[in-house]
């Protein structure tokens, strides 16, 4: 431990007004990440784990109700006005979206869109935020930098433009960076070498990191902790060695052990997950994964059950009939 | 990504209310303007073209309930008559773009290649010429008449009524029902009267209201310029331009035919809109 | 840039030559004799005879029509009967008049209706963009002639502030010149904004949803910035598109306006050629306005490439 942690989220929930009644998207979710640490969040479409990034940034959509308390660098967000959070965003916390595709200006160049993310931040002149952003370029492993400011996104393959907003995130020297399924839309190939580059960055910059994905597969390399999230709300924490060892959740395991192996059989069925996560506005009395759960019993159905810790490495779960040694 | 950013923009119950009052407050008007145009002959009004020289740019009152122009003539009269030529033309002209323009979309929409091609190409031409123009030029070789001007607006309102037939004919001609009736053994022409034109009905009506709107608007503006239906028989255009001269005495002389003419367009722009809003949701658009 | 330009290019052509086409044949086709209309009470047989001779309307259609598509290329649109003075010349010379009033009104409807279309996108269904959209939707009910003696009576009747009518040349007086076109413009930018407006709102509510602007929020980049950098950009293509195709309902306006204002441009010099039945002129001007209004098109369609890169590069 190093300190208070640089993002502390207590007590989060977000809460959105539908024709259908009030959705839950995120439920009462604690997170600590302390500066250059790795924390990965996982969890399937719909968990709330998007907006739940979106949230720590304040950057709800108008119509949400965000309650509890976002703490950085010792500020609490959640009471900052608009145009300290501005300043704070894109210089302090940088995000990384899903799709490169749509998250980057189809109409403007790449470099004006490093560049007016440098110049907003920094007081620096054009030219040398320029000289900057090949800089930057270089860094993440763009061939041709100089060219490449001049060219528009749809000219670049799907892996160069994922590592141009990259480039963007990095620019200001984040202390903090949100990376949100960063690979998803990417081919298998290039993943990796996106993931690496990620972690090649966070050490250099010692930055601390977020790193939201469905894919167990992608925590396990690269991540310090993991938190598994499910209709909203955390049901499994843990050091990210301790929870391929030793996970509790039957919701981790059944994630687990839908990837695919290199070493199985060719045409082994995929183990999915049967069912759908609960509807978000008719939220259940007891654990929200006990429909889909091959464990569940009663007291699942009516209960719901909090997170609670196990041992002093810090792995927490939420479960009735945890799975693992500890289970009844 | 984007689709887990829940942005929901709901219309409370509220406008949707006031939308449904002003609908019928549209469809009321047109009926009040309709049927006065219709009963112009048996209402007590004075006739048009009455000239009470006693009492000109004369104020509402018992005489003239909406007062005289500057020649006397009374208002309200020369209102429910010109309502009549405005309405003629105005419905019949689209009715007539509606026949053929709607014939046309049809036939290219359904069989398309080189018809389609042809059609497209046609109203691709005569969209190039600004319709007020064409319009001022057609009539001026045929002559002023009602009927030359119906004729010319009728020409005028083909493309659009096309494109829209065409446009809802495309949609329709993929779906399943027409594969089972040709499948059944229907020829083209069956088809495109049972199965196809019932459906593209209602867009074609919406848009025809539309079109109804933009008519009565380009024969006030033929007539404003005195080359819409010649005189002496009425028109809102004509009297518009009339009142022009005694805007600094009696503004009302111009300004009760603009009103009413507003109105009228208005009440067919919504009641088409409304339609049309029906048939083709989009969000974000009027 | 040029290539995309090049691709293009071929459908100009058919169209233009369609054009000539139905200016020629509507002249043509329709009833009523030019020669009879032009001798009215003078008219008897032989003289008819002759002048349609002379003017050549006795030979046979298409020898006509190529006849006169050839002097139209090579810039003779005939001669008007009344004045003799070439028609094209008779343009050439009002030409800038109307496209004074057209560029004047369309900054007017620019003005008016983008500034509107921005804050009503930004603040979708609140009660401005209602009042806003209704308004619009009002004002396309309004027709120019219309908006022209509403004008008229606030500003020149009553108020006493800006003329009814009348033209300063501009280089005689540049502020009188200016004030000449302020009602007319104005009258024509009044029909033209509820378009822009609406159609702009429409576009930047689906671009201001795009994940792009989610991420400019997030990279801390300034409100107008995003606005008007980001949002504005992708959103005015069919801004663009709109505006070109108004050009055809400003030529319209244009004749329109021109006659209530008395100001000296084509459509004024339309009017009067009916009124005076030169038909010639009135050919000439038709003729004139429907090639220009195709290349003006064309020309949007250019600018297409311009604004939104991925076209240009042959992607949508």
């Amino acid at each position: 431990m190093t300190g208070p942690p640089l993002l502390a989220v207590e007590r989060l929930a977000v809460d959105l007004p539908t024709p259908r009644g009030r959705l839950c998207a995120v439920d009462q979710v604690d997170l600590g990440l302390e500066a250059g640490r790795t924390l990965g969040i996982v969890g399937e479409s719909g968990s709330g784990k998007t907006m739940l990034s979106r949230a720590i940034l304040q950057l709800a959509p108008r119509r949400a109700r965000v309650s509890g308390r976002v703490m950085f660098d010792g500020r609490n967000l959640t009471g900052l006005d608009a145009e300290a959070l501005r300043r704070l965003r894109g210089r302090s916390i940088a995000v990384v979206f899903q799709d490169p595709m749509t998250s980057l200006n189809p109409v403007l160049t790449i470099g004006r869109q490093i560049v007016e993310t440098l110049r907003e931040h920094l007081e620096i002149a054009r030219a040398s935020a320029l000289r900057r952003a090949v800089e930057l370029l270089t860094e993440v492993g763009i061939p041709a930098p100089e060219q490449r400011l001049r060219q528009y996104p749809h000219q670049l393959s799907g892996g160069m433009r994922q590592r141009v907003a990259i480039a963007i995130a990095l620019s200001c020297e984040p202390r903090l960076l949100i990376a949100d399924e960063p690979t998803t839309a990417l081919d298998v190939t290039v993943q990796a070498q996106i993931l690496d580059l990620l972690a090649r960055e966070r050490e250099r910059r010692n930055m601390a990191m977020i790193l939201i994905t469905h894919d167990l597969g992608v925590v396990a390399g690269h991540t310090d902790e993991v938190a598994v999230m499910y209709a909203g709300r955390i049901v499994e924490r843990a050091p990210t060695t301790h929870l391929f060892k030793a996970m509790r959740m039957p919701y981790t395991e059944a994630l687990l052990a839908a990837i695919p192996k290199l070493d199985a059989p060719p045409h082994t069925p995929l183990p999915a997950i049967s069912g759908r996560p609960p509807d978000p506005t008719r939220p259940l009395p007891g654990c929200s994964f006990a429909p889909r759960c091959r464990y569940r019993a009663e007291r699942c159905e009516e209960q719901k059950p909090g997170l609670t810790p196990i041992d002093a490495t810090g792995h927490e779960y939420a479960c009735w009939h945890p799975i693992g040694p500890s289970r009844a | 990504m984007a689709a887990l950013d829940v942005e929901v923009e709901q219309a409370a119950t509220t406008p949707a209310r006031r939308g449904r009052l002003v609908f019928w407050l549209a469809v009321a008007w047109i009926a009040i303007v309709a049927s006065a145009a219709i009963a112009a002959d048996w209402l007590p009004l004075t006739s048009p073209s009455e000239m009470d020289l006693l009492a000109r740019r004369a104020g509402p009152g018992a005489d003239h309930w909406l007062g005289t122009d500057a020649l006397g003539r009374d208002i309200l009269s020369r209102l429910v008559f010109g309502a009549r030529i405005s309405l003629t033309i105005g419905l019949i002209a689209p009715m007539l773009g509606l026949v053929i323009g709607a014939g046309m979309g049809m036939l290219a929409g359904y069989f398309r290649g080189w018809l389609e091609t042809l059609v497209v190409g046609s109203i691709d031409v005569l969209l190039a010429f600004p319709p007020l123009v064409l319009a001022l030029a057609i009539t001026t070789y045929l002559g002023q008449s009602v009927l030359n001007i119906t004729i010319t607006l009728g020409i005028l309102s083909i493309p659009a009524l096309t494109r829209v037939a065409r446009a809802a004919t495309m949609t329709f001609a993929e779906r399943d029902f027409v594969t089972a009736a040709r499948a059944l053994g229907a020829g083209h022409g069956r088809i495109l009267m049972r199965e196809l034109l019932p459906n593209i009905a209602l867009p074609l009506i919406a848009f025809f209201l539309l079109a109804v709107a933009v008519i009565i608007v380009v024969e006030g503006a033929l007539s404003f310029l005195g080359l819409g239906v010649p005189p002496p028989t009425p028109s809102w255009g004509g009297m518009i331009a009339e009142g022009r001269d005694s805007l600094d005495t009696a503004p009302s002389i111009a300004f009760l035919p603009a009103g009413t003419m507003f109105l009228t367009v208005l009440a067919f722009n919504m009641v088409g809109d409304r339609l049309r809003a029906l048939t083709d949701p989009r969000p974000g658009a009027l | 840039m040029l290539g995309f330009a090049g691709r293009r290019l071929p459908y100009l052509v058919p169209v233009l030559i369609a054009v000539t086409l139905l200016t020629f044949l509507i002249a043509a086709l329709l009833p009523g004799d030019l020669a009879v209309a032009l001798l009215a009470d003078q008219a008897t047989p032989e003289k008819v005879a002759a002048l349609r001779h002379e003017m050549g309307l006795d030979a046979p259609l298409v020898l006509q029509y190529l006849h006169w598509v050839g002097g139209v290329v090579e810039g003779d649109f005939g001669r008007s009967f009344r004045t003799g003075e070439p028609a094209l010349s008779a343009i050439i010379q009002r030409l800038p008049v109307t496209v004074e009033l057209m560029l004047f009104a369309e900054l007017i409807a620019l003005v008016i209706g983008v500034p509107l279309g921005i804050l009503c996108a930004v603040r979708s269904g609140g009660a401005f963009d209602r009042l806003m959209t209704s308004t619009a939707f009002g004002m396309l009910s309004v027709p120019a002639f219309m908006s022209a003696i509403v004008l008229i009576f606030v500003f020149a009747v009553r108020l006493k502030l800006l003329p009814a009518t009348g033209y300063v040349p501009l280089d005689e007086d540049i502020v009188g010149n200016l004030r000449s076109f302020v009602l007319p413009a104005a009258t024509l930018g009044l029909g033209e904004w509820p378009v822009l407006m609406r159609v702009l709102r429409s576009d930047m509510i689906a671009t201001l949803q795009e994940d792009y602007i989610a991420m400019a929020r997030a990279k801390g980049l300034k409100p107008w910035r995003i606005l008007l950098v980001h949002a504005l950009k992708p959103s005015s293509l069919t801004l663009v598109t709109v505006t070109g195709i108004n050009i055809g309902r400003l030529i319209g306006g244009a004749v329109l306006v021109e006659t209530i204002f008395a100001l000296p441009g084509i459509g004024r010099l339309l009017i009067g050629a009916i009124y005076t039945r030169d038909f010639v002129i009135l050919q000439g001007v038709v003729l004139f306005v429907a090639t220009a209004f195709v290349l003006i098109n064309f020309v949007v369609d250019m600018l297409y490439g311009v604004l939104d890169p991925r076209i240009r590069h042959g992607r949508a």
